[in-house]
């Protein structure tokens, strides 16, 4: 079908060489080539951040960047996030604040969080809010989201 | 509440915290949801809908896309003949035969080696339609002369005749009525001319969608045999086992269903719907595992909705705030085939005859087929609509009485014991607790009068109250003929117990609840249950999750299974340790003296020493069905649940009137759930059912005209997301239900259904204008405080 490019990037601290349709998302590289499933399909536009990543650092929609596009890159998936401990100590804070239902978003979330509080490590609720504004949920209304992350900020001081 | 139950709770894993068992595989991505499942030789289906809101099908032609390389199979309704309808009314084939009667109408379906071939194909598909004239509003549906969506009689083979001994088929609608409901209690005549006050509005209630995140999707796999394996999201394993048997002619044993976590319900998982059948089709012609996944796109215009409603109410009180009678019609739009949504006016007439005391209440509604999307059932089911036009009034009559609204609804509040005209008993009842409790907690009272005397002081930026009740089925629901759940639970050596339900856990978090309910009787930690809930060829009959009833009809199954383990775990105790069975209980993993908790036995140890008795065998399976009660009878005259819900919540809102921007600030909710069981599910349901009820009143619009859904998307059709949500004052009103499990009730379903009534009655107090059509969205509100809206008006037939 479409042409095949070869790129090379870390992934979740590991150095892949893969081969990738050169049309193909980001989003179905992890799923479908590289069995990363922890990323989701949420609405393929960018505007639910279900299948959001971390891209050097940066919080991306893996929908809508090209998996080309990860080449030279270091790519952060929720499967990778369990090596740090902002990351485990977000999971740990979404089980105990009750901040998972149906919890197909959940890794969305907690990718966006971990990003959040990179960037903002003492995040007021306010800002909390703000920066999970691209994250839809429709199970938990969000507070407890929100409660999760506050206490995430706390511990990991 | 109160001091006992903190004792209690010391001890005891009722009304804790408890966190959901399967959140950490969640967090970290491990949960396999259906997108997630891949079958090995699996081949990706894609479907072709309709490009025509209504028109007849001259002709389809496949053969390009046939020819297409990596195409395994294309279908269209020709190629199953064997077809039947589906769906509430049976009027439904999941591949269309003659006519197409709405935008997502399933017109062929591809089989193919990848989802991208298959979409490339479709593209290949070449149909002929002749444009029929298009139904778009229910009014015109009722006109004579309009046009038909059902015409005739239609065979499930294509032809116009039903042929004797031929596939089950649709009898067709002359008159575009899908579904009547009517309803009669006292003599509204007799009421209204009791009254000293009557109010007569038409209120108008939008489409909306449940917006799962994750997509609809389903695999079919045949074995050699024939035997159906299917990996579905749907929320009723067991009533679908039975129809897909019947689509396929074959015995429902041969069906084995089993649920992936799944990504969201909310209803929507509670008809079959075509896209089911197609891949089944498609697995049966191709001998392969067949996986389809919907677009978000698809999930849109293709998933059900809640059901648009028309809804005319004239209601009476007498000076002294008594509430004389209530008159309602109602009309759906069903869309063009009918699900669960024809079927909600059950539940509207139970708020209409019985949130509030009436003696005389009259009830018409019908359901008409247009060709919008067809209404399913969703979370409340009838009753966000029903309560918000009842609500309204209650605030309108105590204004006209100038009566307190709060004192008003006080006035008329049901209490515990009542049986309503229409038959419904309502064992406990908190309502005036939650009534008293929301309003003091929010000052609702205080700020009312405060905010009704800015109306005129020049401030563009306004403050309002409102207030709104509910009344809702929390003991499970008589829909079906029986309303059941089975258990089997096994102990292993180790004091291990497996929970093996029939009840389904769609996030709400039922299996967290379940263990629970067993760990307290066996006194044992969560982490010594495992629940198997997920696989039809394991778990024992439910009826599905739906109705708020899955921890009352399940939790009480589980329990009941729970204390015959208990019963016969103490039995042989009582031989080894020499106390009677009376005098032990078990707690903390062992079997103690229940007098002083003192250890007797370990329990693990001692079921270890049962081998080879005649005592050791610890799998237990009971069953819960609804209590015997009055039934009801074709008036609808009888009782639906074993326990009732209520709940009453305040909102508070900022309106720009400058704008037209109406802003949710704080939601004060006080919930009759019973009693808490867990406390931090609980207040996840009712966090998420605010949220979501603030979604239907402020943001939510599908945007259907001429049958076209014109908003597809989630940057166009508005969830609420995360800065918006208002801040939330949760009280729990525990009624302690006798026949609940540990006294609980279902919880589900309701704090999403007053939100939209309390914040119409919220903007009313804020701006004096009452806005008669939802949803409140800036335009609408701006137009409506400009004077250039009209309210809705309705001459009903």
């Amino acid at each position: 079908m479409s042409i095949k490019v070869e790129i090379g990037f870390k992934l979740n601290g590991v150095a892949r060489r893969v081969s990738v349709p050169a049309d193909l998302s980001a989003l179905r590289m992890l799923r479908e080539e590289l069995a990363l499933t922890g990323t989701k399909y949420g609405c393929g536009e960018g505007e639910c951040g279900a299948c959001t990543i971390l891209v050097d650092g940066a919080t991306v929609n893996s929908c809508l960047m090209f998996a080309a596009d990860c080449d030279g890159r270091d790519v952060v998936t929720i499967e990778g996030l369990a090596a740090s401990k902002r990351g485990e100590r977000l999971r740990e804070a979404f089980v105990k604040h009750g901040a998972v239902q149906c919890g197909f978003c959940t890794p969305g979330f907690v990718v966006q969080a971990t990003h959040l509080l990179e960037k903002l490590p003492h995040a007021s609720s306010a800002e909390i809010q703000r920066g999970i504004e691209g994250n839809l949920c429709r199970c938990t209304g969000y507070r407890k989201i929100v409660e999760a992350i506050a206490d995430a900020a706390q511990t990991v001081k | 509440m109160g001091a006992t139950d903190e004792v209690v709770a010391q001890q005891s894993l009722i009304g804790q915290r408890i966190p959901k068992m399967d959140a950490p595989d969640k967090t970290n991505g491990r949960t396999r949801y259906i997108d997630d499942i891949d079958v090995p030789g699996q081949l990706h289906a894609r479907i072709l809908r309709s490009t025509q809101v209504h028109a007849k099908i001259r002709s389809i032609d496949t053969s390009a896309a046939r020819a297409l390389a990596g195409v395994h199979a294309v279908i269209t309704a020709q190629d199953v003949p064997w077809q039947r309808p589906i769906g509430v009314a049976k009027d439904h084939l999941p591949l269309k035969t003659d006519r197409v009667r709405s935008l997502r109408d399933e017109v062929a379906a591809v089989a193919a080696d990848t989802a991208e071939i298959a979409a490339a194909a479709l593209k290949l598909i070449k149909v002929d339609y002749e444009p029929l004239p298009i139904l778009s509003d229910p009014l015109e549906a009722l006109k004579p002369g309009a046009p038909l969506i059902h015409p005739e009689p239609h065979g499930a083979d294509g032809s116009a005749q039903l042929k004797p001994g031929g596939p089950v088929a649709f009898t067709g609608k002359p008159d575009n009525v899908a579904m009547t409901f009517d309803y009669a209690q006292g003599d509204v005549v007799a009421g209204e001319a009791e009254s000293d006050m009557v109010v007569e509005d038409t209120f108008r209630l939008h489409y909306v969608t449940h917006c799962c995140m994750g997509v609809s999707g389903v695999i079919a796999d045949f074995d050699p045999k024939g035997n159906l394996l299917l990996y579905s999201n749907t929320q009723v394993p067991f009533l679908h086992k039975r129809e897909f048997a019947e689509l396929l002619g074959i015995d429902p044993g041969r069906i084995r269903i089993i649920q992936p976590p799944i990504g969201g319900g909310f209803g929507s998982k509670l008809d079959i719907y075509p896209f089911e059948p197609i891949v089944i089709f498609l697995a049966q012609i191709t001998k392969r595992p067949i996986k389809l996944m919907f677009t978000r796109e698809e999930e849109f215009i293709a998933s059900p909705t809640r059901q648009p409603v028309l809804l005319k109410l004239r209601s009476g009180c007498k000076r002294d705030g008594t509430l004389t009678f209530r008159s309602v019609e109602t009309l759906h739009d069903n869309g063009a085939y009918t699900s669960w949504g024809a079927t909600t006016p059950f539940v509207m007439m139970q708020t209409i005859s019985s949130l509030y005391r009436v003696p005389h209440c009259l009830y018409h509604t019908k359901a008409v087929y247009t060709n919008n999307p067809y209404a399913g059932s969703f979370r409340g089911y009838g009753n966000l609509q029903a309560t918000f036009a009842v609500e309204a009034h209650m605030d309108k009559l105590a204004d006209a009485i100038a009566m307190d609204p709060l004192d008003f609804r006080l006035k008329n509040a049901q209490d515990p014991g009542e049986v309503t005209p229409q038959g419904m008993q309502f064992k406990t009842c908190g309502l005036k607790q939650c009534l008293t409790t929301a309003a003091t907690r929010s000052d609702y009272q205080r700020k009312r009068h405060e905010n009704a005397s800015r109306w005129n002081d020049g401030n563009p930026i306004k403050r309002g109250v409102g207030i709104a009740s509910m009344l809702h089925v929390g003991g499970g629901a008589k829909i079906y003929p029986s309303d059941g759940c089975g258990t089997i639970l096994k102990i292993d050596d180790f004091a291990h117990v497996t929970l093996i339900t029939g009840a389904s856990e769609i996030g709400q978090g039922s299996e967290t609840v379940l263990a629970q309910l067993v760990c307290e009787e066996l006194g044992l930690p969560l982490s010594a249950v495992t629940v198997v809930n997920n696989d039809t060829d394991i778990t024992p009959w439910d009826v599905g999750v739906h109705a708020s009833r899955t921890t009352f009809i399940a939790g009480n199954s589980a329990i009941g299974a729970a204390r015959l383990a208990k019963t016969k775990i103490l039995a042989a105790a009582a031989g080894k340790s020499g106390l009677a069975a009376e005098e032990l209980d078990l707690k903390g993993g062992h079997v103690v003296r229940q007098t002083n908790g003192e250890r007797v036995l370990e329990l693990g140890k001692f079921i270890r020493s049962l081998h080879f008795t005649d005592k050791a065998q610890l799998v237990m399976t009971s069953f819960y069905y609804e209590p015997p009660s009055k039934h009801q009878d074709k008036q609808f005259k009888g009782d639906v649940s074993a326990a009732y819900a209520w709940a009453s919540q305040v909102c508070e809102v900022e309106v720009d009137t400058d704008t037209g921007i109406v802003r949710l600030l704080k939601v004060t909710g006080a919930h009759d759930v019973g009693r808490v069981l867990n406390r931090l599910g609980i207040e996840g349901q009712i966090e998420g059912g605010v949220v979501m009820g603030q979604g239907y009143a402020l943001t939510e619009n599908l945007m259907v005209e001429g049958g076209i859904t014109r908003n597809p998307n989630f940057r166009d059709y508005k969830l609420v997301t995360a800065p918006e949500i208002p801040e939330m004052d949760i009280s729990f009103i525990e009624t302690m239900d006798g026949e609940g499990p540990q006294g609980a009730k279902g919880v589900g379903e309701a704090p999403a259904i007053c939100i939209a009534a309390a914040v119409a009655n919220a903007i009313y107090n804020a701006t004096g204008t009452r806005i008669y059509a939802a949803p409140f969205t800036p335009e609408n509100v701006y137009r409506a405080l400009s004077g250039a809206a009209e309210p809705p008006t309705w001459t009903a037939a």
